[in-house]
């Protein structure tokens, strides 16, 4: 896992974020900085605009204002660094319906180049273990999200941004991810992270981010 | 990007250049149309070999001119958008798309009419005029793009594109279809190459060229004047001028 | 850390369509049995004198190409729109312009190679002349290309649009006319045993300079697309 240069010069940067969608105003002026090795958890009612600002800070989504930069560069001048560095898992699952569980990781080790991970050790501790020849078209919204995050397991990226990544997930995903969690900060990783609920693993505590919901219309 | 185009970035200080200039322009439009048309209409002489039915070209040459010429303004535009995010930019392509496409159709009439007492049929597959059909689709498919999206800006963004790649496109589609006409002539012989017109047709052609020129640039900034007060509604300055308007 | 090259991860990306489009062989197929029921019609509505249907064959094969080619552009982008795996490969560290090229090629492998070899078929069905079936070939080999560049460009700028296909048929087919122009000029020219050289160079000319611009302008429609 790469080192950032100083761990007190914040890893992610957003200056005066604002965000109007849909002719309503997300937020606006939003100063946020994110140091490696951190694990912020940004919550919210629905609408707030968590999944925006996400979007926002992967430069998937552009602001309406506002500067986002990744070590201490705006995101357009170090794309392709910030890519390499960032895993992004949104709203949509992003696996291949027509491939099942094992393939789509298959592909995603390849694409990653992650090759030191047992898949058969993985899709056991996701508890997929029997379904993963079945298409993903067949698989349940849980098992979906499941074969989503073993890209979790199948990665080089220090900069995890998820969006509602406990979705769907039973007690037992739920306390699998917030370990992967913990490994993944003790290796030095840094998270970004909307959930509605609140994690509950002891030695997990996020720094908070609260989003309003902003009424106003244009 | 040119310091002094800066500043109007800001969307008011465009409307009110717009609002400054706007009366000149229509102002010229007028002489310069009423001119060029009366005089080529009606008062220069008659083609040696066509007669009078020569004279639909006063509007059809300038309009087909023009109609190119404000696709590729529209292309400008659009590459503005793209590269330097300017909203203005964004609301030229919807401002000038309707406008194009008419000058389009008013080519095409003309042509049509031109082509009546010469060929005793409305239509013929003539390199201009299937140029100009070809350019007719350009436009509707930018202005259909444009109007199929919610959001005007991603609507703009993507008639952006549309217009840059349908730009480089022109000069190939022109060149294909000059080229497709040459192989399948027949009998008749386009008259729509003017091999050299005479001096007193060519004054009263130039004023209807500039009349047009004039034409365009006033309905695009009466029309860009709408798409700006349209998307700034929410702010003060714009709710002023609709009071004062 | 290792990463990928860049040559690697356009053939994974490469492959990865190409194994999907194996599982969904009717998407691939429909086109392909479309054109060939397509160029049934006209015999059939016109008559079936080979003299006559040698004279229009090059239009026709290349029109219903251009038809076939317009329905294949649903599954280019709009599957990997809707689950998320297109916003995924903005993510990736190559540039877009870069990787949106293996999902061409792999588009163009399915749908326009296919074309070229069916060809020998369909200049059969309309009674085209012998000597014209190699230039038919060849100048949907050299067009085929351009097609799915020119029809990235309107699949990426619509994925947001609902029911687009139609909308993108009127954007694209403009674009297609000149690659309609040359085709169909060269193959008559073929079929008739004049020289060909001319239009096969234009029509490669404009191929080439399609393929090679269409990335820009995909790579912006699918950002604009994922905004």
């Amino acid at each position: 896992m790469t080192q950032v240069a100083s761990t007190n010069s914040p890893l992610l940067h957003a200056e005066q974020l604002s965000s109007i969608r849909g002719g309503r105003v997300l937020f606006e002026n939003l100063d946020f900085s994110v140091s490696a090795g951190q694990l912020w958890q940004v919550s919210g009612p629905n609408g707030a605009g968590k999944s925006s600002l996400l979007r926002i800070l992967t430069g998937l989504l552009e602001t309406s204002d506002g500067v986002v930069s990744f070590a201490g560069q705006p995101l357009n001048q170090n794309w392709s660094e910030y890519c390499q560095q960032l895993l992004f898992i949104g709203h949509k699952a992003a696996v291949k319906g027509e491939l099942s569980a094992l393939e789509n990781f298959h592909w995603q080790q390849q694409l990653s180049s992650v090759q030191d991970v047992d898949a058969w050790d993985l899709l056991e501790k996701l508890g997929l273990l029997g379904l993963e020849d079945e298409l993903t078209t067949r698989l349940s919204a849980g098992q979906q999200r499941r074969v989503a995050l073993t890209r979790l397991w199948a990665t080089q990226a220090s900069l995890w941004i998820l969006d509602e990544p406990f979705t769907a997930l039973d007690v037992q995903g739920i306390a699998l991810l917030q370990q992967r969690f913990v490994e993944h900060l003790d290796a030095g990783g840094t998270i970004i992270f909307t959930s509605h609920q609140s994690l509950t693993l002891s030695g997990l505590t996020p720094e908070k981010l609260s989003l309003e919901y902003r009424g106003e219309v244009l | 990007m040119w310091r002094w185009l800066h500043p109007y970035a800001k969307p008011e200080a465009t409307y009110n250049l717009l609002q400054k200039l706007l009366p000149w322009f229509v102002a010229l439009t007028l002489v310069t149309l009423i001119t060029g048309v009366i005089w080529g209409l009606a008062f220069a002489p008659g083609d040696y070999q066509q007669g009078d039915s020569y004279r639909i070209i006063f509007l059809h040459v300038p309009a087909a001119i023009f109609s190119m010429g404000a696709y590729m303004g529209m292309a400008i535009m659009g590459g503005i958008a793209l590269i330097w995010q300017i909203k203005t930019a964004e609301w030229a392509i919807p401002a000038i798309a309707p406008v194009g496409a008419a000058l389009t159709i008013v080519a095409l009439l003309t042509g049509a009419i031109w082509g009546k007492p010469m060929w005793g049929t409305w239509w013929v597959w003539d390199a201009r005029l299937t140029s100009e059909l070809i350019l007719l689709f350009l436009y509707v498919g930018v202005m259909a793009l444009y109007f199929a999206f919610d959001d005007a800006r991603t609507g703009a963004k993507a008639a952006a594109i549309l217009s840059l790649v349908g730009v480089i496109n022109l000069p190939i589609i022109h060149f294909s279809v000059e080229w497709w006409n040459t192989l399948h002539q027949g009998a008749t012989i386009t008259k729509f190459e003017r091999p050299s017109i005479a001096a007193s047709m060519l004054i009263p052609l130039l004023i209807c060229l500039a009349g047009f020129a004039f034409l365009t640039v006033s309905l695009v900034m009466m029309r860009l004047k709408n798409e700006i007060l349209r998307h700034e509604l929410h702010r003060a300055w714009a709710q002023q001028r609709l009071e004062q308007d | 850390m290792s990463q990928l090259s860049n040559r690697q991860t356009w053939l994974t990306l490469l492959k990865r369509d190409l194994r999907i489009a194996a599982r969904r062989r009717s998407d691939a197929l429909n086109p392909l049995l479309f054109l060939l029921m397509v160029v049934t019609l006209f015999p059939l509505g016109i008559g079936p004198g080979p003299d006559i249907l040698a004279r229009i064959a090059p239009g026709i094969i290349w029109v219903a190409a251009l038809l076939a080619s317009l329905l294949g552009l649903e599954r280019l982008f709009r599957d990997d729109f809707q689950d998320g795996t297109l916003e995924q490969l903005c993510l990736l560290p190559q540039p877009l312009a870069f990787t949106v090229t293996a999902k061409m090629t792999a588009h163009w492998l399915l749908s326009g190679l296919p074309l070229v070899i069916l060809s020998p078929v369909l200049a059969l069905l309309l009674s085209l002349p012998l000597q014209g079936w190699w230039a038919l070939a060849l100048t949907l080999l050299l067009g085929t290309p351009a097609l799915s560049a020119l029809g990235a460009i309107g699949a990426a700028l619509t994925l947001q649009v609902q029911r687009g296909s139609s909308l993108v048929s009127l954007i694209l087919i403009p674009l297609f006319i000149p690659l309609l122009i040359f085709a169909t000029a060269a193959v008559e020219n073929a079929s008739m045993g004049l020289a060909v050289h001319g239009q096969l160079a234009i029509l490669a000319a404009i191929s080439v300079l399609t393929v090679t611009l269409a990335p820009l302008a995909v790579a912006a429609g699918i950002r604009m697309s994922v905004n």
